[in-house]
């Protein structure tokens, strides 16, 4: 018991200051991607080419889907001509598929608050049922992070909950694979209405590195209507708390 | 030494013509005399050929730090089980068969291992369509007070989806069987065909936490097929990585045990120091599952002097904050009691299981990779190998924390004598008509990647094999005979992988 309380000295108070002030990243931290279509030469496609799931667009402009990026560090670094590059600006997250199309120029779309009805009925308290379908386990293992000390994601009144009836709202992970698609919308119908889908991590959005693949859905579009978008392979969970804060209307 | 193996190192490719094809009944003479010989499965699978499967089966002799490779071609619908001669086998048959369609006479169960649909479908054997996953006869046993308990696959926490079936005699499990394939997304069967950087994407990717583990493996296959030599600081940098992936989920797992039984202080403070490796993680690469650092040749990101001297200090930090916050397990004899005992998995049974990793270390098997089958950077910096005897929930704990010690030092170590020189060698062509083979000692256990390729220099076969192949059946072992309620806690001194399995 003594060494306990020792021990609780020594490891302290952890509890981040975030939103309040801001999280320090490290400098190779990849977030929204500054665009210099200005930069690109006439035909051509260097970067897109270099993109391993087809994110960037040349045609007819300069284009990126946050919703299908991986935040590989491969596009900036074959563009020859400095078009590409990843700010330390962690906040993506958004309401609509259309907004997470950034072209250059563009002013950065982030999610919006709730309608009024449901902001008066989750505002205060938000409880997500999680559903893993698909995935590496890597946007799961950040979405749990929320829970420990360091985040205490309690604080803002949401919380993680173990059964789809005591939810407000669907948390899905993964590419949604044909073998989960089931259990998905079984999990869904269990959620009591009014209810909200959050498509966490670049799987759940367009399937990720898995996009394409037969045994897959390339995430939740089509299956389920959807909330909160929250781009990233996986996403920070500065990205995760940032878009839930937004969607609460909860950032100071 | 057994006759009838090609013998070859790990990390290097040899020409699919000198791996010898044996007759089905050579063949498995030859895996049974190296299995009594000592010999180890590290992988056997299945690969089409024209109108026949040809079965390939890697084995592993750590004296010698050799591996064996040897073939044999199936041509009908069936081919003798191996399984009660070698029991460490018994996946593996499963998987063929799914894939494949093969049926292995003698084989006590052949069910569906991901409900997934045949990988190719041969002249002996018809195309047909995958089962409906989780659907299938359960191991039951009857009796009047005995009852099935059911979970998954959506489970109560953010955890992968798994179907598990108890079968009960009050709080005491009889018998768990585990039943998987939620997670199935093809990547074995996406990664065919040319090599590039979405295949490198789909490798990062089978297990989100082993990133660096199975990016390494796929990298050192590449490096084999293309007969690339990385430069000496990339193979550092990937060590030092592949440890802080180690010392992230060694950590938040004591933080989850921790939490199992209850014990709220170590489950707190582990799970925010998990944070900090995976920071540090995020220091050398921008992420904190290391995304993006290791590709064929070497590695995307430099660590200069600045850094390493920041990353020491923060080693130093949280060697001191993760050493407070553990040390307070062994000083609670509440914690221990309920750790000692629990899960229980004999160093027979793990022998014969095949186990891997800390789970087999936990069992007294003295199996490591990173020293049995060096490779990278362990060629030239050893790290002790840590086992203990007991086999419970316990030594598994104890195996975590004690790597997580060594795993600190090595990486101080690296980070103090960083050798110069560039960071990744140039692309070159993959070559034609080979097999190479790699093994990496992920956090774990043994991680393995089998690419074979055609004439043209593409992937034709693509097999990973990832610690939770081997493991997962040690999990259900560890259950026999005890409650049901010590699951969780069983599951979290494993704590194995989903998607790695279902691939």
């Amino acid at each position: 018991m003594f060494k306990a309380i020792i021990a609780r000295c020594k490891q302290g108070h952890r509890t981040m200051a975030y939103p309040r002030e801001p999280l320090s990243l490290p400098e190779r931290f990849r977030g929204y991607p500054e665009l210099k279509g200005g930069l690109c030469p006439d035909e051509c496609r260097i970067c897109a080419d270099a993109c391993p799931v087809g994110a960037l667009s040349c045609q007819p402009e300069l284009s990126l889907d946050l919703g299908k990026c991986l935040f590989c560090p491969e596009c900036a670094n074959a563009c020859p001509h400095g078009a590409i590059s990843h700010t330390a600006d962690a906040m993506l997250a958004a309401n609509n598929r259309e907004d997470l199309v950034i072209r250059p120029g563009d002013e950065h779309r982030l999610a919006q608050a709730l309608e009024a009805k449901m902001l008066s009925l989750f505002g205060r308290s938000l409880k997500f049922r999680s559903v893993v379908a698909g995935g590496c386990n890597a946007c799961e293992a950040d979405t749990n992070v929320l829970s420990t000390i360091g985040w205490d994601i309690g604080r803002f009144g949401i919380q993680f909950v173990a059964s789809p009836r005591h939810a407000d709202g669907l948390w899905v992970t993964g590419p949604v694979t044909e073998h989960m698609r089931e259990a998905l919308l079984m999990t869904y119908e269990a959620i009591p209405a009014p209810k909200i889908v959050v498509a966490c991590g670049a799987c759940a959005i367009g399937g990720g590195p898995f996009r394409g693949s037969p045994e897959a859905h390339d995430g939740v579009e089509g299956i389920l209507p959807v909330d909160l978008f929250i781009p990233g392979c996986p996403p920070h969970p500065v990205t995760i708390l940032d878009g839930l804060l937004r969607l609460l209307d909860r950032m100071p | 030494m057994t006759p009838g193996l090609l013998f070859t190192q790990n990390g290097s490719a040899v020409n699919r013509n000198e791996i010898p094809e044996h007759s089905g009944e050579r063949f498995l003479e030859t895996l049974v005399s190296a299995i009594q010989g000592g010999w180890r499965v590290v992988s056997y699978f299945g690969a089409p050929e024209a109108h026949l499967v040809r079965l390939y089966c890697i084995l592993s002799f750590k004296s010698h730090a050799a591996l064996g490779i040897m073939s044999t071609a199936v041509s009908g619908k069936s081919f003798p089980s191996l399984v009660a001669e070698a029991p460490q086998l018994h996946l593996f048959e499963r998987e063929i068969a799914e894939q494949f369609g093969i049926s292995f006479e003698g084989h006590p169960w052949l069910k569906p291992v991901r409900f997934a649909a045949p990988l190719a479908s041969t002249s002996a054997v018809p195309p047909r369509a995958p089962e409906k996953v989780g659907v299938m006869d359960f191991y039951r046993v009857a009796g009047d007070e005995v009852h099935e308990v059911a979970v998954g696959p959506v489970h109560a926490g953010i955890i992968e989806p798994g179907h598990f079936r108890f079968q009960c005699f009050g709080e005491e499990v009889l018998h768990l069987e585990i039943s998987l394939g939620y997670q199935h997304r093809g990547v074995e069967r996406m990664v065919l065909g040319r090599p590039g950087l979405r295949t490198l994407k789909c490798m990062e990717t089978v297990a989100g936490d082993t990133t660096i583990g199975h990016g390494t493996a796929y990298a050192m296959a590449m490096e084999a097929l293309c007969g690339v030599r990385v430069p000496a600081k990339a193979e550092a940098i990937r060590g030092i990585a592949l440890e802080l992936e180690r010392l992230a989920n060694h950590t938040g797992d004591l933080g989850a045990i921790a939490g199992d039984v209850g014990y709220l202080p170590t489950a707190s403070f582990c799970g925010r120091i998990r944070g900090d490796f995976l920071n540090m993680s995020a220091e050398l690469c921008g992420s904190r599952f290391g995304r993006g650092l290791v590709t064929p040749g070497g590695v995307q990101f430099d660590v200069g002097r600045e850094l390493a001297e920041k990353l020491r200090k923060r080693i130093d930090v949280a060697r001191r904050e993760v050493t407070n916050a553990v040390d307070l397990l062994w000083d609670s004899p509440s914690v221990m009691g309920r750790l000692e005992g629990t899960g229980v998995v004999s160093e027979k049974d793990a022998l014969d299981l095949g186990l891997v990793g800390p789970a087999a270390r936990a069992s007294g098997l003295n199996r490591d990779i990173r020293r049995d089958h060096p490779f990278g950077i362990y060629n030239v910096a050893q790290l002790p190998v840590e086992t203990a005897k007991g086999g419970d929930v316990y030594a598994r704990t104890l195996v975590r924390w004690l790597e997580i010690e060594k795993s600190l030092h090595f990486i101080e170590e690296q980070l103090a004598q960083l050798p110069g020189g560039s960071i990744a060698s140039p692309a070159a062509q993959v070559g034609g008509d080979q097999m190479a083979l790699s093994l990496v000692e992920g956090w774990r256990g043994e991680v393995c990647h089998v690419a074979l390729t055609d004439g043209r220099g593409e992937l034709e076969r693509y097999k990973i094999t990832d610690p939770s192949f081997h493991n997962w059946s040690g999990l259900a072992m560890a259950l026999r005979g005890g409650q049901i309620s010590d699951f969780p806690l069983c599951n979290k001194s494993f704590n194995l992988s989903y998607c790695g399995f279902d691939l």
